[in-house]
């Protein structure tokens, strides 16, 4: 592959994709979180539900920055490096983007600032409302990103004419064959995430014996949910494999590694793939299981990669790899939460210091998965921009040389290293601070008034 | 081809998403651009307080405006984002770090992100002028792609133009914050703005005098007959405009100065429009060539008439909320 402006412009939407998607991966799970906490605190009265609510609004406040800032880079992306993409596109996935910002983008920011500043201007219950707005603005905008996602997956709905796609079908357009199963598989992968950010922190601040109610009330709302949602989220991942199957069966050969059409496929857990010789090194498998899972039929036969010419395979190291990390990571959550049952079953939740160490351990665990997913689907989908259709190598804006998109790469990767360094910092250093009623200071007057989770936190 | 043309109307909301986000964002970044001139540490804290709770919401329009010209005016996107590919960058990353530091600056480093907020707000200002200044240069193209070169941008009257809006928001943010805040603060935007308009004055005239000979479509439109006499009210109404900004500003008014700021970037916008419709990409293709299909904009237009109006809605509330002057030391965090 030559550092062609193709290949800089796909590194660089990467790169601004990969870190841009960190922030919903939490903000969509963390909004629904805070609405939640306010609604039980607007019910109940209980004070506890109020501090985590404050606590964690700030830690919102500071990712949803940083979601709005990197989010605004993408949709011009779309103009300066793939602008042929837009103009062969834009009939189809202009309008559905328009949709994202009028039903999400200013419902989000119009009731962020009454959330984050305005408790003391509005009534409660307008209060809780903007919460609830806020949540449900996150979860449009998800609908409508994975609605084009989908689309450029597995497009439907649409004419082509002189090479541009035309509307034909909205619904279809919409509710394309595989947007259902990506759209709950992601939405439930971003609540998972959420949820075990949250259980890591309560963790880290139990095993420190602090905020033990606060704590306490953290763990136990966040695997009453990681018990119903992880392993739903194994049964959607198997329906959402089922559907790429039946739509994009050349994206499971890759996944798979599979090059022979054949039944009783195995399963392989570890190989290395050689795309020049077409077959794999060091292979380990358990024989049939990946015809069981494919087909649900011990005799069921795969596709294999050799039915396609080699212009039309997508890479086949990448997905097989990311594709087993999101998978592994998926089997460590399925043990934490299993191990949850027997620490709840033993009312040992704020003790068991072993269990509590897995916590944090595991709190990063829903972005490696979301990460692995996303390059799986999207490397996946190659050599194709829209699949089957449009070649990515023809979507790359024609007055590029390789390098303008050198630079703005570069410029991209330390203005993010910077910008996400500092992010990831600070935010760190919130959840480590816990939910002190206290706003975070900073400069001299710190060191004034020695909040004990406040100096536990700089002791580290 | 539908019965109703509605092109003319997504001309509007195309023009309007940008107008707002032009003004919205403006005299945020103009607090940014005037940010460590500010008398004192207390002061730049109020600054920021003035704008913190709605800034989100002002750069929602640029998004919502690069979304509409995606939708709406597909060609005119692909077109004109690749001969503006620096400035764009310049600008994303400056509003990048110009956003960030909303929040970071509460945290720790105070002083950077100071720096960040105001360096990001200067290169962002920049950078958007440039792009105003490639745009009314005009824009090569070839069939659907854009024929120019990476650094078309890098002209001296782009630059001009870079420099130009500099003044224009500093001045809405100077007018915005005699709105917002009073006492000392106060007094002291009052005086920077008094200076910033007499920048703005300057480089309105400048940019007047040099477009009409950078484009001869321009001068052939602004002189002929009876163009001149139709159009002379622009010029008219915007010295007007310059009047009652001074002497408000002189009167010590809260209000007057920002909408008098207001009206002369409206009055600006008004002569681009004047100067270049039909035409999107100047000086090429019009509205109707760059139009996306009727079914793609019927289907947009829908949800638009609906939400539209709920969002004025629930901003303006937003706005409500947040209304009267900023205090010092009753800020949030």
């Amino acid at each position: 592959m030559s550092l062609d402006a193709v290949f800089l412009s796909r590194l660089q939407f990467f790169w601004v994709v990969a870190l841009h998607i960190l922030l919903p991966a939490f903000t969509v799970g963390l909004a629904s979180y805070i609405a939640v906490l306010e609604g039980l605190h607007f019910t109940t009265g209980r004070a506890v539900y109020l501090r985590l609510s404050k606590f964690w609004l700030k830690v919102f406040a500071v990712s949803f920055g940083m979601g709005v800032v990197s989010g605004i880079v993408m949709p011009f992306q779309f103009g300066t490096n793939w602008s042929r993409f837009s103009d062969m596109t834009a009939d189809i996935v202009g309008p559905l983007m328009a949709y994202e910002g009028l039903t999400a983008f200013f419902l989000e920011a119009g009731f962020l600032g009454v959330l984050l500043f305005g408790r003391a201007r509005v009534p409660p219950w307008m209060h809780f409302a903007a919460a609830v707005m806020v949540a449900a603005g996150t979860l449009f905008s998800t609908f409508w990103i994975l609605v084009v996602n989908s689309w450029m997956q597995t497009p439907t709905g649409h004419a082509m004419v002189d090479g541009r796609f035309f509307p034909e079908d909205w619904i279809a357009v919409i509710f394309n064959p595989s947007f259902p199963y990506r759209f709950v598989h992601t939405v439930t992968a971003f609540y998972i995430t959420t949820a075990l950010v949250v259980a890591g922190v309560a963790a880290y601040h139990l095993r420190a014996s602090r905020f033990r109610e606060e704590g306490t009330t953290m763990l136990k709302m966040a695997f009453g949910l990681l018990t119903i949602l992880v392993p739903l989220q194994i049964e959607l991942g198997d329906q959402h494999g089922l559907n790429t199957l039946e739509h994009q069966p050349v994206k499971i050969a890759a996944i798979e590694a599979n090059w022979e059409t054949q039944g009783r496929m195995p399963l392989l857990l570890f190989a290395l793939p050689d795309e020049r010789a077409e077959r794999n090194r060091y292979e380990i498998g358990i024989p049939v299981l990946g015809s069981v899972i494919l087909t649900h039929d011990r005799d069921g036969v795969v596709q294999g990669l050799k039915n396609w010419k080699p212009a039309d395979r997508p890479p086949v190291a990448i997905p097989f790899f990311s594709f087993r990390i999101m998978v592994g990571t998926g089997v460590a959550m399925l043990s934490l939460v299993v191990c949850s049952w027997w620490v709840w079953r033993q009312k040992k939740f704020a003790d068991a210091r072993w269990f509590l160490k897995l916590c944090e351990l595991a709190s990063p665990l829903g972005f490696v998965a979301v990460i692995a997913g996303w390059v799986t689907t999207e490397v996946g989908r190659q050599p194709w921009v829209v699949y089957g259709l449009v070649r990515t190598r023809d979507a790359v804006t024609p007055s590029l040389g390789p390098g303008d998109v050198v630079v703005s790469l570069v410029v991209y990767i330390v203005a993010y290293i910077v910008i996400f360094g500092a992010g990831g910092y600070f935010l760190l250093r919130m959840l480590r601070a816990g939910p002190v009623d206290k706003p975070l200071a900073s400069g001299p007057q710190q060191a004034a008034t020695p909040a004990r989770p406040m100096s536990a936190a700089e002791g580290e | 081809m539908l019965a109703l043309d509605i092109v003319p109307l997504w001309a509007g909301v195309l023009a309007l998403s940008v107008f707002m986000y032009v003004l919205l964002d403006g005299f945020d970044l103009g607090i940014g651009i005037l940010f460590p001139y500010a008398p004192d540490d207390a002061s730049r804290d109020q600054m920021m307080n003035s704008v913190a709770p709605i800034w989100d919401g002002n750069e929602t329009w640029l998004v919502m405006g690069g979304i509409a010209l995606l939708a709406a005016f597909p060609l005119a996107f692909a077109v004109i984002l690749p001969a503006v590919y620096f400035p764009i960058l310049f600008m994303l990353v400056g509003l990048t770090f110009r956003g960030v530091a909303f929040e970071f600056r509460h945290l720790t480093h105070k002083r950077y992100w100071d720096h960040a907020f105001h360096w990001g707000s200067v290169v962002a200002t920049i950078a958007q002028g440039l792009v105003l200044g490639t745009y009314v240069q005009g824009i090569p193209v070839n069939g659907r792609v854009y024929a120019g070169g990476s650094f078309d941008w890098a002209t001296p009257f782009a630059l001009l133009t870079g420099v130009g809006l500099i003044a224009g928001y500093g001045l809405i943010g100077a007018c915005w914050l005699v709105m917002k805040t009073e006492g000392p603060l106060q007094d002291w935007a009052r005086k920077k703005a008094m200076t910033f308009t007499f920048g703005v004055a300057a480089f309105i005239g400048a940019v007047s005098i040099w477009t009409p000979f950078i484009q001869l479509q321009i001068y052939a439109r602004w002189f002929a007959w009876p163009n001149l006499l139709l159009l002379a009210p622009v010029p008219v109404i915007t010295l007007a405009l310059f009047a009652w900004l001074l002497r408000s500003l002189k009167a010590r008014r809260d209000v007057a100065p920002f909408l008098a700021a207001l009206g002369l970037f409206g009055m600006c916008y008004l002569g681009l429009g004047i100067s270049i419709i039909p035409m999107i990409v100047p000086y090429s293709i019009t509205f109707w060539a760059a139009a996306s299909s009727g079914k793609s904009q019927t289907f947009l237009l829908v949800g638009t008439v609906f939400l539209l109006p709920i969002i004025v809605m629930y901003t303006g509330w937003s706005y409500w909320v947040f209304r009267g002057k900023v205090k010092a030391g009753v800020g949030y965090h």
